[in-house]
């Protein structure tokens, strides 16, 4: 064994270039297979996971675009609820938390939400919902009669804002759009969730509704709040309702019953079976990936083959002397197919940090695009079967050529050449 | 007693008409153990192809071919395999090292496939062959009377019972031919190898107490049988 790895080492190191480029095709094809399977599954986990909600209620359209709006803050609003459905709706038995949404502006691109501080008091997130929202030490919560806001970690990180900061709202969900003309105060600063409230700015849903520009439509008809007086209940609006209900049961006949007997709204319930829609949906996008990441992999087996292929001409004075030094052909050809296999090998170790590139990569752009957090080394099943997976096909690459060296007639390939 | 032993050897090649084309036909050829013997013979007599039958890299059609008491004809391919990696040495006419192994791994793949690599040995080896400064050079570095003498290290690496050279200084000019084969011999007397050495350098040959010509034992025709 230990002859035959040697004589392997040599050989890589003889025909080093052509090791190296096959090792990295192999790497390419390894690094994108673990990247197609393991990514999708992690993209899929962290869409469908437990968000620290059961349901969204919004305005009557998709499920699919309520909770990519008031969970995800990707998408627009598919539009407004009354103020009086939301108190009707966190009145109903079953119904453990409700959190009003109020969303429509941004700051630097990150949404605003106007909400209650039961959503700071009261929301849980993380495996058993065993996680609140903490504050980072020495800040406050917003004071919900006041132009103050909360901010999460990311905005924090990337706006640069601490408590104390001041900010202009953005009418709109786009950047580019014009400020609103009142001036907010950052109080709190979230410490990080993973999630992506992260990338959120809270402020009192109160605010909102004050916001000059903004027309409450609650009761059918405009209402344009005075700053002198109380808003009526009635002229109020939300854009979504986050709901966690104490049973499913409940949850379900709720939804029979906003869903199929009302005209008014959506209940998104439940918001992982929801987003699971997604992936349903990108499937055949995604099985496209797998069949292109297939092709790659036949695509490496094949250069291995090729590149020892290649030498076998060369080598046939190689494969006689080691016949005529008392090697056996059945370690000419052990050598080629673990040569092969070597390659594969090595290549797929490579693609594993191939993966850790674009892993880490795609992580950072969903971490700060969506806020969703991947976990690009927690365990996938084709971690763990890519490398016997290599090493076979790298052995299957290297039969014919083995063949070849196999069958090399010693005493004729000894001779010199004239 | 005799260490390589030849009775009633035929050996024919496929010819390009079809047929087959005899090449060695001995009735009886022996070596005595620690004997060194010069062959010699024309071109095309047959001498290569009888050192690759007592090697055991190609079989006879007919006949028995025993070296140290043990007939290569009757041996299975990979015994056959076994027993020239442990018993015999050969040095080709054109050395052939392998171009991607210094001298030293040359000498030591030499050992690899029989009773194991024995890197002192090895090295001594090369050092008694006026290595010592060459010892890790490729043979592209080497010249030739270098790689000649490292091809002399290889084949008697494993301390073979028999040791067969084809023109083993065809290649090298006068001078260092001569020089070149006072160390192979001293080295084949230390190991106590058996030498069968195949040359038509008169000065070669004139080193050698026993000079056998093939063609006083080869007795096959030119002659191309079932064409």
């Amino acid at each position: 064994m230990r002859t035959l790895l040697w004589l392997v080492g040599k050989s890589l190191r003889q025909h080093a270039l052509s090791s190296t480029v096959t090792v990295l095709v192999c790497a390419i094809a390894s690094g994108l297979v673990l990247s197609v399977f393991s990514l999708e599954k992690q993209a899929r986990e962290a869409f469908t996971g437990d968000v620290g909600f059961d349901a969204v209620l919004g305005a009557r359209g998709s499920e699919l675009q309520l909770v990519l709006n008031a969970i995800f803050h990707l998408d627009t609003s598919p539009g407004n609820i009354p103020w009086s459905m939301y108190r009707e709706i966190a009145s109903r038995p079953g119904v453990e938390l409700a959190v009003p949404y109020a969303l429509g502006d941004n700051y630097a691109g990150f949404r605003i939400a106007g909400t209650t501080k039961e959503l700071f008091e009261k929301y849980a997130f993380g495996n058993g919902r065993e996680r609140k929202l903490e504050l980072e030490p020495g800040n406050t919560l917003f004071d919900e009669t006041r132009a103050e806001a909360v901010i999460g970690a990311t905005v924090a990180r990337a706006t640069g804002m601490v408590r104390g900061s001041k900010f202009q709202p953005i009418h709109g969900v786009a950047s580019n759009g014009n400020a609103h003309d009142i001036t907010y105060v950052v109080t709190g600063v979230l410490q990080p969730t993973g999630t992506p409230m992260d990338r959120v700015i809270f402020v009192p849903i109160e605010g909102i509704f004050r916001m000059d520009g903004h027309v409450l439509r609650g009761s059918g008809s405009d209402y344009v709040p005075s700053p002198t007086e109380e808003i009526p209940d009635e002229a109020k609006e939300v854009s979504a309702v986050l709901l966690r209900f104490s049973n499913a049961q409940r949850a379900f006949f709720l939804k029979e019953e906003v869903n199929r007997q009302g005209d008014r709204a959506t209940l998104a319930w439940p918001i992982r079976t929801v987003m699971q829609e997604i992936f349903d949906k990108l499937g055949w996008m995604v099985r496209v990936l797998q069949g292109v990441a297939w092709l790659v992999v036949v695509s490496g087996s094949l250069s291995i083959l090729a590149a020892l292929w290649n030498t076998m001409n060369e080598r046939r004075r190689e494969f006689a002397i080691l016949r005529a030094l008392g090697a056996r052909r059945g370690t000419v050809f052990s050598a080629i197919v673990c040569e092969a296999t070597a390659i594969a090998v090595v290549g797929c170790l490579v693609g594993y940090v191939i993966y850790g590139v674009v892993g880490f990569a795609v992580a950072a752009v969903l971490r700060e695009q969506v806020g969703v957090h991947l976990e690009v080394f927690s365990w996938q099943p084709v971690f763990g079967w890519i490398l016997p997976g290599a090493l076979v096909l790298g052995a299957l690459a290297g039969l014919l050529p083995a063949a070849r060296a196999y069958s090399t007639e010693v005493a004729k390939n000894l001779l010199p050449v004239s | 007693m005799s260490l390589l032993e030849i009775r009633g050897l035929v050996k024919s090649h496929e010819s390009p008409e079809g047929g087959r084309h005899e090449v060695l036909r001995v009735d009886e050829f022996a070596l005595e153990e620690g004997e060194h013997v010069a062959l010699l013979g024309r071109s095309g007599s047959g001498k290569t192809t009888l050192l690759n039958v007592v090697a055991g890299l190609t079989l006879p059609d007919e006949g028995r071919v025993a070296v140290a008491g043990t007939d290569v004809a009757e041996l299975g391919e990979a015994a056959r395999d076994r027993f020239r990696a442990r018993h015999v040495g050969y040095v080709f006419q054109i050395f052939n090292l392998l171009q991607g192994y210094t001298a030293l791994e040359n000498v030591e793949l030499g050992m690899a496939f029989g009773p194991g690599i024995d890197r002192g040995w090895a090295k001594e080896l090369l050092v008694k062959l006026g290595l010592r400064d060459r010892l890790h050079h490729r043979p592209s570095q080497l010249s030739v009377g270098q790689q000649q003498r490292v091809a002399v290290a290889r084949a008697l690496a494993n301390r073979p019972k028999l040791v067969l050279a084809d023109e083993p200084t065809g290649n090298l000019d006068p001078e260092h031919a001569g020089g070149a084969l006072e160390l192979m011999l001293e080295l084949c007397s230390t190991v106590g190898a058996t030498l069968l050495l195949v040359s038509h350098d008169p000065a070669v040959l004139a080193k050698f107490e026993r000079r056998v010509d093939l063609a006083d034992v080869n007795h096959a025709r030119a002659r191309t049988v079932g064409a």
